[in-house]
């Protein structure tokens, strides 16, 4: 017997956890290497190197405008296998179910899964289900671990930037972090402010289309670009410049951080890649980005340097260079 | 963005740039009150483009920084009751108490939630009658209206389980404390526009006359705030002292009466601690007799009262919230306390000068060198 909601019984191995394999999982997820549904998938043998990554997904809420706790844990893991280079093949997803869970936002979240699955054309190969008792966790936890296969050489890394190199976003930033924000605290922005959170594929897959060379790749997440940024400085030990007038953020986020007291620059996006290339590449990178819907509002924001004392340092639009630092702690917004 | 670009102008910021330093003639020592005024000035740079010119003293107008200690610790204790939510603003979690800061409290099992608004806090009371929420007020005038406000709504909506911890303060008595201070150096003012939204200018007057320091009501962008202080220059070159508003999208002269009347049907003046400052007489406010039901400090009489705590030595933010040093002057700024493990609550807010100085300035430690221009 299937109930409306979730029970410790579904995570604890009998005939429930059975028939929530059989009723909610498989029919959505199902492929052939999964259905053996034994202990470990049999994978083909690739024809070249391996990436592997894995990350947990524990937002609230779980659905979101733009996204979903599903989406997010499908597109989260491929695009950290995309700026590897790979192409990601295999995904397994494991749940963590509180205690009274309702079956139907199982299922919703599920479909999510599957529709993100199939728009990065990867298998969900192997997976784990547990339920802890009520107020163990927060809804549900997911976690997914991804492989993909190695395309071509990976870019070599920040520690290969050169002064000189320009630094680009492949869109407009601070979308996903807003979304959450406003999102968790009902804070009623009309139209509602929509997560970016999406597949990077594309993207890297254009510029490989264009043989950019690029030196390194990021999908900029928590800590938004500004984290990336400092990661870069200190592998190169370049100072790198942002010109703050060419960031591209959307009016939507920029008056909600503005209302908020938050800088966009800090903010978490789940569909933005941050790349340096050489300076003679940023056309053709530019081209490449702007033929993908997700790479429509790509610019460059920047440039590196040779060392200048500082990591980071911001353009501002008066003229005016001061450093950009990263957040301290979880962005609290202010109060006056 | 309309009412933020025209306000960030590049163009216009450089020829107020240029207006005040032609009109001044030597140096003068301005301060900017508030603390949101002291982060615009330094994420735009505008204190080192008019080095030499204006000396920009920073203000105590961060209401997370002037909260007593006492306060916080008090905030912690009501956190830990049992059936007790301790809802708060933000900005307030990471600021250290005499003993931890909220977020201390959470970790320690304290039940503590993040709210925008009072409103929000009436709002959870209604919907969770079984638990007791007290609102954590902090803030200027600013933040005070909507704390009256919900008052007023959980007494229509007879809410028995919604009370405050209330420590709001005034601006005003803060600024006559430092220019009537004896080692005062402000010659001039850029009073807090949204402060002055609610409260106007009028009461200002007194003081710009009394201490013969010129007042401009000022906003928050970059333009506002060169608009504030070439008014506050021009003035000082005139030998004049008056009140001047220059935030007029937003301040009006008799400021916000509707807001004004939720105020004084909830709270009188009285005298006041601040952080770092010491009791600041008429310097913040009490309940009145008809809303004492809703008083924190009379509903939860306290069992662990501490001892007023003082600012340890190495911490200086009294100093600083007085004006009387800048924040990289303190021994301990940059060195034993930066945001992430922070000695004063300048250093933890949003609004803090020691924030704003580590945040945008080029004068942190790390820095060998002074920036590029």
């Amino acid at each position: 017997m299937f109930e409306d909601r979730i029970q410790l019984a579904h995570g604890e191995g009998g005939s429930l956890s059975r028939r929530l394999i059989e009723d909610v999982i498989s029919p959505r997820l199902g492929n052939p290497l999964l259905a053996p549904l034994g202990d470990a998938a049999l994978l083909p043998a690739p024809a070249s190197r391996l990436t592997f990554t894995t990350d947990a997904f524990v937002v609230t809420p779980l659905f979101f405008p733009g996204g979903s706790i599903g989406r997010l844990a499908v597109f989260g893991t491929v695009n950290d296998l995309a700026v590897a280079g790979a192409r990601p093949e295999w995904l397994s997803l494991s749940l963590i179910l509180e205690e009274g869970l309702e079956r139907s936002v199982l299922e919703r979240v599920l479909d999510d899964v599957a529709e993100a699955a199939r728009i990065a054309n990867v298998l969900v190969v192997t997976g784990d289900t547990k339920v802890v008792p009520r107020g163990a966790a927060d809804r549900m936890f997911l976690t997914t671990a991804g492989i993909g296969v190695l395309i071509d050489p990976p870019p070599p890394g920040p520690a290969a930037i050169q002064p000189g190199d320009v630094l680009i976003v492949s869109s407009s930033i601070g979308r996903h972090g807003v979304a959450i924000l406003a999102a968790r605290e009902s804070l009623g922005f009309e139209p509602p402010l929509a997560s970016d959170c999406r597949s990077l594929l594309p993207l890297a897959d254009a510029l490989r289309g264009a043989k950019v060379m690029i030196r390194a790749m990021r999908d900029a997440t928590r800590g938004g670009v500004a984290a990336v940024l400092h990661e870069w400085a200190a592998a190169s030990g370049l100072s790198l410049t942002v010109d703050e007038a060419r960031l591209p953020i959307r009016d939507d986020v920029r008056g909600a951080c503005e209302l908020l007291g938050l800088d966009p620059i800090h903010i978490a996006n789940e569909g933005v890649l941050v790349l340096a290339t050489p300076d003679e590449q940023a056309p053709a990178a530019l081209a490449a980005l702007r033929s993908c819907n997700a790479g429509l509002e790509a610019a460059v924001i920047g440039r590196a340097e040779s060392e200048r004392g500082t990591p980071v340092i911001l353009h501002s639009t008066l003229g005016i260079n001061r450093v950009l630092d990263l957040p301290s702690g979880a962005l609290l917004p202010r109060i006056c | 963005m309309k009412y933020l670009d025209e306000f960030r102008d590049a163009g216009l910021a450089r020829r107020l740039i240029d207006r005040i330093r032609r009109t001044a003639t030597r140096p003068w020592v301005l301060m900017e009150v508030c603390g949101g005024q002291t982060h615009g000035l330094l994420r735009h740079g505008l204190d080192e483009a008019l080095a030499g010119v204006v000396e920009l003293i920073h203000g105590p107008g961060c209401p997370v920084c002037v909260t007593p200690a006492e306060a916080i610790d008090f905030a912690c204790r009501l956190s830990l009751r049992p059936n007790t939510v301790l809802a708060s603003f933000g900005d307030m979690l990471r600021v250290p108490g005499g003993v931890g800061s909220l977020n201390d409290a959470r970790s320690q099992g304290g039940s503590v939630r993040i709210v925008y608004s009072p409103l929000d806090a009436v709002e959870l009371a209604a919907a969770d009658s079984q638990r007791q929420i007290v609102f954590f007020a902090v803030g200027f005038e600013t933040t005070l209206p909507a704390t009256a406000l919900a008052v007023l709504q959980a007494e229509a909506r007879g809410l028995a389980n919604f009370s405050v911890l209330q420590a709001h303060v005034r601006v005003l008595p803060a600024m006559e404390a430092i220019v009537d201070a004896p080692d005062n150096r402000v010659q001039g003012f850029l009073a807090a526009g949204h402060v002055c939204t609610i409260t106007g200018y009028d009461d200002y007057r007194d003081l710009a006359r009394r201490c013969r320091v010129p007042i401009a009501v000022a906003g928050f962008e970059p333009v506002d705030l060169l608009e504030g202080i070439l008014e506050c220059v021009t003035q000082l070159e005139q030998g004049r002292c008056d009140v001047s508003n220059r935030y007029e999208r937003s301040v009006r002269r008799e400021g916000n009466p509707a807001a004004q009347g939720h105020i004084n049907r909830v709270f009188a003046i009285a005298d006041r601690p601040w952080r770092g400052l010491g009791t600041v007489p008429r310097g913040g406010f009490e309940f009145r007799p008809d809303f004492h039901a809703f008083d924190a400090r009379r509903r939860y009489p306290d069992p662990a009262p501490t001892l007023p705590v003082l600012d340890d030595g190495d911490c200086r933010s009294g100093d600083v919230l007085s004006g009387r040093i800048r924040p990289h002057e303190c021994p301990s700024y940059g060195v034993a306390c930066t945001p992430e493990m922070p000695l004063g609550a300048p250093m933890v807010s949003s609004e803090g000068a020691c924030a704003a100085y580590y945040r945008y300035s080029t004068r942190r430690p790390p820095l060998a060198c002074p920036l590029p221009r």
